[in-house]
């Protein structure tokens, strides 16, 4: 079996840098601010790489809806070993709207362009945290979803997936094509060498726009505000056991 | 007409506009519901036009919330969205998808705030696959109209919301924690560190609530209908469901545990998070881990407490052995109160920490479930 893997890589504030509210309260600061692959997306993208290191999988095509930026992401997906990048590019303005509801649109414009037996995205990203874009794309081509996938194989009959559920994994068998979402624990993402780095430079990156998709952009929220979470007050070092419990009977906890 | 509505509808609003934001709490929407009326006193119109009044204002909203649940019981967040689905005004219909899932439906029956039960019960609903359940939602949809469509931020929810959402072609609002009106909803974004309020422009809300934020509604005291529904054509084919490895534990269940107790990478081996169990036990408490214990393989994914884990919100949070990285924070800090115990006196973790404890954990752990 050999499939044509389309993987979704989002660019996001890096996971280290503590976030600042900006000024208008609409939003957070961008500018300046270190941005790198989200991280479940790296999981993904190494996934389908090991899809095709084992001969299950023909082509690694990366995608990611975003500014022009989003090219640099691409780039670090290419070094690890996709074959090609595809960026649908959007304006900065258009980008503040974007959802899952549009992204998962324009992937499922791209799977059906590409012909793609695979979509492998990450199960969400640590901006919006919304854990949805999987399960919408699967929905607007009507395949399966496997969500929180912690272990891939790909049968003759399709895909059996162990997924992360609350109280323990589950598994689940799915035809193809399908969609599947990355947990952190499906594999361990490989480093881009500098020789790799090098190479990803010559690889096809190729931008389409949201007509080119076919995807219109429907404002469907409006952000309100975005303001900064309650803080919390400083507490108190405690020297030693026999106080700390006593503190907490103090305060009715135990 | 048009006046009678612009009277009962567009004056209160004009009038007190804040009246009409749902600040969060059960308590605040029965104060909306009972102060919204007051214009209508003032004009002096009769108890018959005020009964009028209600019943259109109930028919605004109606709200469908899927069940939760493992055929025999219902799952305690379901009762959390029965809460957030009140705030939201009208009609609250829940629908029990699953097989042999009768007993569900009876026990939600009951859930105080519940106006009616729609009971899907089907051998081909086993495993609550979402390729499944959507068309079940769909076809319930169909037949009533909901303005929301509410269900618990569980791994189950958010694997099922979105799907529904695209369906409908609206766009969904994932884990929120507040709800402010009927389409403006407060949810947090990059990991806990910002509180984003968004307003839906979607005719059909698709919405999960985070369990930890909304009070669970009354399991006894209701008395809801049961409406069986017919099971529409499910795409079977798409996949199955193979099998569940739960992790067994006599321990509370993490999301709703009144005590919670970590563990972290400073536990340094599997064996050693016996100290935990140990003093989990002496409080009643479930134990959770942060991810860098869950990665060195000392205990199963589903402990992880954090982003991408669970998020809790205890009475009280002991993190022990955990440094207190961002991803770990978001799924702790709105716990009433917290204790870190670690010997690194710089370690994040003492930021958020109520009280604090620099000492080796293996020390000061066994001594604690000693003395307690």
């Amino acid at each position: 079996m050999s499939l044509k893997v389309l993987v979704g890589c989002k660019r996001v504030i890096d996971y280290a840098v503590k976030i600042r509210v900006r000024p208008d309260k609409l939003g957070v600061v961008t500018e300046g601010v270190k941005h790198s692959m989200n991280p479940f997306d790296e999981i993904a993208v190494e996934e389908a790489i090991r899809l095709r290191e084992a001969k299950k999988a023909k082509e690694v095509v990366v995608v990611s809806c975003g500014i022009a930026q989003a090219k640099e992401t691409l780039r670090t997906a290419l070094a690890m070993g996709a074959d090609r990048a595809i960026l649908v590019e959007l304006s900065p303005k258009e980008y503040e709207i974007m959802t899952p509801a549009h992204v998962s649109k324009i992937l499922a414009a791209v799977a059906k362009m590409e012909g793609s037996d695979l979509i492998i995205l990450g199960k969400q990203a640590i901006d919006d945290d919304c854990n949805a874009t999987a399960q919408m794309t699967a929905a607007h081509l009507d395949w399966p979803q496997a969500t929180s996938a912690s272990k891939v194989e790909v049968t003759d009959a399709g895909l059996t997936v162990t997924r992360e559920v609350d109280g323990g994994l589950e598994v689940i068998t799915t035809q193809l094509p399908a969609v599947v979402s990355a947990d952190l624990r499906l594999n361990e993402p490989r480093y881009a060498t500098l020789p790799n780095i090098m190479k990803a430079k010559k690889k096809k990156m190729t931008t389409l726009s949201l007509s080119d998709v076919g995807v219109e952009l429907k404002e469907h929220q409006t952000v309100v505000s975005v303001e900064e979470p309650p803080v919390r007050s400083a507490g108190i070092k405690v020297k030693d056991v026999d106080s700390l419990i006593a503190a907490l009977k103090q305060a009715g906890r135990i | 007409f048009t006046t009678f509505y612009w009277f009962c509808f567009q004056l209160p609003i004009a009038i007190r506009p804040e009246l009409f934001s749902v600040q969060g709490s059960l308590t605040s929407y029965f104060l909306i519901c009972s102060t919204s009326n007051f214009p209508a006193i003032m004009l002096g119109l009769s108890r018959h036009t005020f009964r009028l009044y209600n019943r259109v204002g109930v028919r605004l909203q109606s709200t469908l919330v899927v069940v939760e649940h493992d055929n025999k019981h219902l799952n305690p967040v379901t009762l959390s969205a029965i809460t957030a689905a009140s705030q939201l005004g009208g009609d609250v219909t829940c629908l029990v998808a699953g097989s042999s899932c009768a007993a569900v439906a009876a026990e939600v029956a009951k859930a105080v705030g519940v106006s009616k039960v729609l009971l899907a019960d089907s051998a081909d609903l086993e495993g609550f696959l979402p390729e499944r359940i959507t068309p079940v939602i769909l076809a319930s949809h169909q037949k009533f109209n909901f303005t929301h469509i509410i269900a618990g931020a569980t791994a189950q929810g958010k694997s099922l919301l979105p799907r529904v959402a695209a369906k409908l072609d609206v766009a969904p609002v994932s884990d929120v924690v507040a709800i402010k009106s009927p389409d403006t909803f407060v949810r947090t974004i990059y990991a806990g560190n910002a509180m984003q309020t968004i307003k839906s422009n979607d005719p059909v809300k698709v919405v999960t609530v985070r369990g930890t934020n909304f009070a669970t509604a009354a399991a006894e005291g209701g008395s809801a209908a049961t409406e069986t529904l017919a099971i529409p054509d499910l795409p079977k084919h798409l996949s199955s469901f193979k099998e569940q490895k739960l992790s067994k534990s006599d321990r509370p269940e993490l999301s709703g545990a009144k005590s919670v107790i970590s563990g972290g990478r400073g536990l340094k081996s599997g064996e050693n998070f016996e100290l935990l169990y140990k003093l989990a036990d002496k409080l009643g408490a479930a134990v959770g881990a942060s991810r860098a214990a869950v990665d060195a393989g000392y205990v199963p994914n589903d402990m992880q407490v954090g982003q991408t884990g669970k998020i809790v919100a205890p009475d009280l949070y002991i993190a022990v052995g955990i440094s207190g990285a961002i991803q770990h924070l978001a799924g702790m800090k709105d716990s009433k109160t917290i204790v870190a115990i670690n010997k690194d006196p710089d370690a994040p973790i003492f930021q958020v920490a109520d009280f604090g404890l620099v000492a080796d954990l293996f020390k000061a752990v066994p001594e604690m479930t000693e003395k307690l």
